[in-house]
């Protein structure tokens, strides 16, 4: 699905967010990144849904290189990529079914869409997107009414309705709360297992990751400091990936044994 | 027994106060500069309570009253006080069809800066620089409506087009274009990115990034800018008849000219009321979007 040879992401010619980074994800897989904020892992999110292009190196989307790509042809390849956000990212003043059928944008022509906005088109596609993670009745609720973990459910629902071929889940239960943490992770592999989704997701959280992705990338200064299956990642692994840096709870190199759901997010809640 | 007296090493351990020359060179200059202007100005109070001045002052109050409520002034007045309501708002509308389009243009998150155009400025030079030359233009356009006062649009567009209403529509829609194109561009420029980001993910071409992601995030300041920039027309189109451009400004002039204080007063009453019941409608319909954000 991706193949990724010597990508590099600099900011301003000085700042180094991803380095000489090498990664092949195959159609279908599901992994997961962890590693220590600011190691790049969202740098290269907004590199794989083609939203920055890298500053060196090639980037191949299912065989196709995107780097000379714009206008019509480089949102036909968006479209094929669904994404995630750790802050929902959705318009908040919007009624849900808006939010959710947003997902159609690359799909519909600008009238269809203003008209949409009157009168709602596809319906029913939002409807059963809703119903998948668990929330048809906020159907026409403001988008802003709801909680956190709801609006989580919202974007992921908008993301089914764009009926991508790869999930790209960028921190997605990082502003929930950690209780409902897990739940959404789940939902997010049982979705894309249902509908043959490649997932990549980025998480903070070690246990989640190891708990459910068979494949576990660790980032670090923008560099692959390990890829292997999730059996077999160990806790020097994970000492050699934290060494260093904070985490989120003052810790400073987490541990398997110490992990524990409730530890394992940011502290800090939306509501 | 400790001693609170200062003592030498206390007073040493003080931080150095950095005494700058500053404030008093800013001042200085300040005072020059007023002192200045006042001469430059011409500004003589004492010309007020003057002989001449309090004799003018006079018959001007005195020549106020009784205001002129005859019916056959009055009638004369209907349609100019309608013709300056209609004014205001076509000027309006026009303002908001030229500014809105040149304030997208000159929304740099939307031409060229940051998350929604890093790919497109980093496939192509030219392009690049076509977006950029674009978001200038538009930026140019915007100022040099604004620069040029509502007045001066009027005084030409009398000569472009002839006396009436119209040149005062277009006076207004010039330079008023100018005003909300600004200001639109500086309200779409500071809604949160992040949805943006998101439908631009999905594949949303930039129209429908406009339409789902902008426009609901800034719509209520855009609207109550606008109705205060409605309000303002008001008050514009009643003075913009004094060049010939229609409404009640030219009844304005001309009951001036004829040192007809009487009817002056009156159409400065009528003015207020026109003005405050504009001002009133407006604020009802701000609070009731803003009210409506708050939810």
């Amino acid at each position: 699905m991706y193949q990724l040879n010597q990508v590099s992401k600099v900011f301003e010619g000085r700042t180094i967010a991803v380095d000489d980074l090498d990664l092949k994800v195959r159609r279908g897989e599901k992994l997961a990144l962890i590693g220590p904020s600011g190691a790049g892992k969202t740098t290269l999110f907004r590199m794989l849904n083609l939203t920055i292009p890298p500053t060196s190196g090639t980037l191949l989307f299912d065989g196709l290189n995107v780097s000379s790509l714009h206008g019509r042809r480089l949102r036909e390849v968006r479209r094929r990529i669904g994404t995630v956000y750790q802050q929902h990212n959705l318009v908040p003043r919007l009624q849900v079914v808006h939010n959710v059928l947003s997902g159609r944008l690359g799909a519909w022509s600008i009238w269809q869409a203003v008209r949409s906005l009157i009168q709602p088109r596809e319906v029913t596609l939002a409807y059963e997107a809703l119903s998948q993670v668990g929330i048809p009745e906020k159907l026409y609720d403001r988008t802003e009414t709801l909680s956190g973990g709801q609006q989580q459910r919202v974007a992921i629902a908008r993301a089914l309705v764009q009926n991508p071929e790869v999930i790209l889940a960028d921190e997605p239960v990082s502003s929930v709360d950690p209780a409902l943490a897990a739940g959404i992770v789940k939902l997010l592999i049982e979705l894309s297992e249902t509908y043959r989704k490649t997932l990549i997701m980025n998480l903070h959280s070690v246990d989640l990751a190891l708990a459910h992705f068979p494949r576990i990338i660790g980032l670090r200064d923008g560099k692959i400091s390990f890829d292997l299956p999730a059996a077999e990642v160990t806790d020097e692994h994970l000492a050699a990936l934290y060494v260093g840096s904070q985490t989120e709870i003052g810790e400073e190199v987490p541990s398997l044994a110490e992990l524990r759901p409730v530890r394992s997010c940011q502290p800090r809640l939306t509501t | 027994m400790p001693s609170y007296a200062p003592s030498a090493p206390a007073s040493l351990a003080l931080p150095l106060r950095r005494s700058s020359y500053f404030p008093i060179v800013f001042s200085v200059l300040f005072l020059l500069t007023f002192a200045g202007s006042y001469k430059l100005a011409q500004v003589q109070p004492l010309l007020l309570f003057e002989a001449e001045g309090r004799r003018n002052i006079w018959k001007f109050v005195a020549g106020m009253f009784p205001p002129d409520l005859s019916w056959s002034f009055l009638s004369l007045l209907g349609r100019p006080i309608l013709e300056t309501i209609q004014i205001s708002i076509m000027g309006t509308v026009v303002a908001v069809a030229i500014g809105f389009p040149l304030g997208l243009l000159a929304t740099s998150s939307l031409t060229f800066k940051g998350i929604l155009n890093e790919r497109e400025m980093a496939s192509s030079r030219p392009r690049a620089l076509f977006y950029k030359a674009s978001y200038l233009l538009a930026r140019a356009a915007l100022s040099l409506f604004r620069t040029i006062p509502e007045f001066i649009w009027a005084f030409m567009f009398v000569r472009a087009v002839g006396l009436g209403p119209f040149p005062g529509v277009l006076a207004i829609g010039i330079a008023y274009a100018g005003m909300l194109g600004k200001v639109y561009s500086e309200m779409l420029e500071h809604v949160n990115p992040g949805p943006l980001e998101a439908l631009q993910a999905t594949g949303a071409s930039k129209l429908a990034i406009i339409v789902y992601g902008l426009m609901p995030q800034a719509l209520p300041n855009v609207v109550s800018y606008t109705l205060y920039r409605w309000e303002c027309a008001v008050r514009a189109s009643a003075i913009l008849g004094f060049v010939g451009a229609g409404g009640i400004g030219q009844q304005f002039e001309i009951s001036m000219r004829m040192f007809d204080f009487s009817q002056v007063i009156t159409l400065v009453a009528i003015l207020f009321v026109m003005v405050a019941g504009v001002d009133a409608l407006s604020a009802r319909v701000r609070r009731a979007i803003l009210g409506r954000q708050r939810v």
